[in-house]
């Protein structure tokens, strides 16, 4: 039911998962499609199981019942054309390697030759807006530069699959619509898939070719849209289009309900 | 770095005083004793070995024995540790052992290393190395234990080898906390290895505090003990300045909690 408007096949697949941890029921039959080259955000209210979702598709959890498959096979661990930017980018980087060492981590773990890594490590840091920054340790950086050394950690994996865990909850709003269009660049850049996990709802419908809602206890899909926006998205036109503001109204709704 | 070594001069006022104190009781009673001397008599029989320079070698023999065995005992148990940190079932199996061999005081062990090795730097250095490894290996655990759990997800997410895992993510998010498990073992390094002098070992400052102990001069066996004093102040504070130039300030703070 969920693929119906899409072609292609499915990069990504849930299949009728249910997950327990800890005798919690934390998602119930989940059924999800994500087609090449997709960006699908994915919003609820806290407790509803995003980000355990997105740890399913990463492979760092398993379900109890039903499958995850990725390009048909199962998801069974983490595989390394599919990358993860953590929420908590100050505990995701390495504080006693510089930035040009926490990229280079991703080369070393794909035993990348050494020749020209440097260089590569060099151009993926300019790509994100690090240019020159490379002998800076993390906690010389700002939060929104140590999520952008993240970012391009990630990028070193040279990634089919993009999964971002609310990468930019903990930055103020001037820098976070910033990396909104540099995300939205490099992902269609790359043409990387792209599933994005947020709370905020305008941040999902702008980003997003799709929005999915969750609601909590257990976690399932409540709602899904589809954004019909133009791809060029602008900050302050996207922002204005009248569908902009139909989908968010759809949202907000759908988010207050779910409260009551 | 200064502030390691920069002492308050108020601090200096009660030791002074004291030994003042003591040269002025001694002098004015005019003390003819087997255990005590005035300060000034423990000052020339101090100058006086190390000129001669059995202090020093004394002083290296003592050293070499505990960094041999420190360096021995910190290794297994920095190993073991590791291991147990990042291996459940390693742990189960290995706990009940470890819980049951660590409670035995080293020293206890002295009449049996004497009997494997006899006299001389093994006995010494076995001891020093049973004395060592414990609290590296249980620090080194908690240590391991009390990783960011996000790193090993990144590794994990990385899919980083096992041996990457642990050179490229466990042992420098524990660095810090291992060292601080070395200063640790720096000290009982010492204390062990100058007991065992003290009690058996005819070597090094303990052996050499005996001999004059036994000789009844108490000048130069007080004046090994304030050697002995120096010499720990000394290493800790070494070991201070490692670790704040290797982690910097914040590693420090956290150590001297």
């Amino acid at each position: 039911m969920l693929e119906k408007q899409h072609a292609g096949s499915p990069v990504l697949h849930i299949d009728r998962v249910n997950l327990t941890l800890g005798g919690h029921e934390i998602l119930r039959d989940i059924n999800l499609s994500i087609r090449e080259g997709e960006f699908v955000c994915v919003v609820g209210p806290s407790g509803c199981g995003k980000t355990t979702m997105l740890r399913l598709l990463a492979g760092l959890y398993q379900p109890t019942s039903g499958d995850v498959t990725y390009r048909s096979t199962r998801m069974t661990h983490p595989r390394q054309d599919i990358a993860i930017v953590f929420q908590d980018y100050g505990k995701a980087l390495l504080p006693w390697r510089t930035a040009h060492g926490n990229v280079s981590l991703a080369f070393e773990a794909l035993n990348a030759p050494r020749e020209g890594r440097d260089d590569k490590i060099e151009q993926l840091l300019a790509k994100v807006g690090l240019g020159g920054q490379g002998k800076k340790y993390p906690n010389q950086l700002s939060g929104g530069m140590q999520q952008r050394l993240q970012i391009a950690r990630c990028l070193a994996q040279t990634p089919s699959v993009l999964l971002m865990d609310e990468p930019f909850g903990a930055l103020d709003a001037m820098t976070r619509q910033g990396l909104q269009d540099e995300i939205l660049s490099i992902v269609r850049g790359t043409g990387a898939t792209a599933f994005f996990v947020t709370h905020d709802l305008e941040e999902a419908i702008y980003l997003g070719d799709r929005v999915i809602g969750l609601l909590p206890h257990p976690g399932r899909v409540a709602i899904e849209v589809e954004v019909n926006l133009p791809r060029d998205r602008n900050q302050l036109t996207t922002r204005e289009d009248p569908e902009f503001l139909r989908l968010r109204r759809q949202l907000f709704d759908f988010i207050k309900e779910a409260e009551s | 770095m200064n502030a390691l070594l920069r002492i308050d001069p108020r601090g200096l006022v009660l030791p002074v005083g004291l030994l003042v104190l003591a040269e002025v009781f001694a002098r004015a009673t005019n003390l003819q004793s087997d255990a005590l001397a005035p300060p000034s008599d423990i000052f020339v029989s101090g100058i006086a070995a190390l000129a001669d320079g059995s202090m020093l070698y004394a002083t290296w023999q003592t050293l070499a024995n505990a960094g041999f065995g420190l360096a021995i005992g910190f290794s297994i148990g920095m190993a073991l540790g590791i291991l147990m940190g990042l291996f459940a079932p390693l742990n189960r199996l290995l706990e009940v052992t470890v819980e049951v061999l660590r409670p035995i005081p080293s020293v206890a062990l002295i009449p049996i290393a004497l009997l494997v090795y006899g006299f001389g730097h093994r006995l010494e250095f076995s001891i020093v190395a049973f004395a060592t490894m414990w609290p590296a290996l249980i620090l080194t655990r908690s240590a391991i234990a009390g990783i960011e759990p996000r790193l090993i997800e990144v590794s994990r997410a990385l899919q980083l080898s096992l041996s990457a895992r642990i050179f490229k993510i466990v042992i420098p998010a524990a660095l810090p906390r291992i060292f601080v498990a070395l200063r640790l073992g720096v000290g009982i390094s010492l204390i062990v290895a100058v007991t065992v002098e003290v009690t058996t070992n005819p070597m090094g400052v303990g052996y050499k505090m005996m001999e004059a102990s036994q000789a009844l001069r108490p000048g130069l066996a007080l004046a090994y003990l304030v050697w002995v004093g120096i010499l720990g102040w000394a290493v800790n504070g070494l070991m201070l300045l490692i670790q704040k130039h290797l982690f910097g300030p914040a590693a420090n703070i956290e150590a001297r909690l």
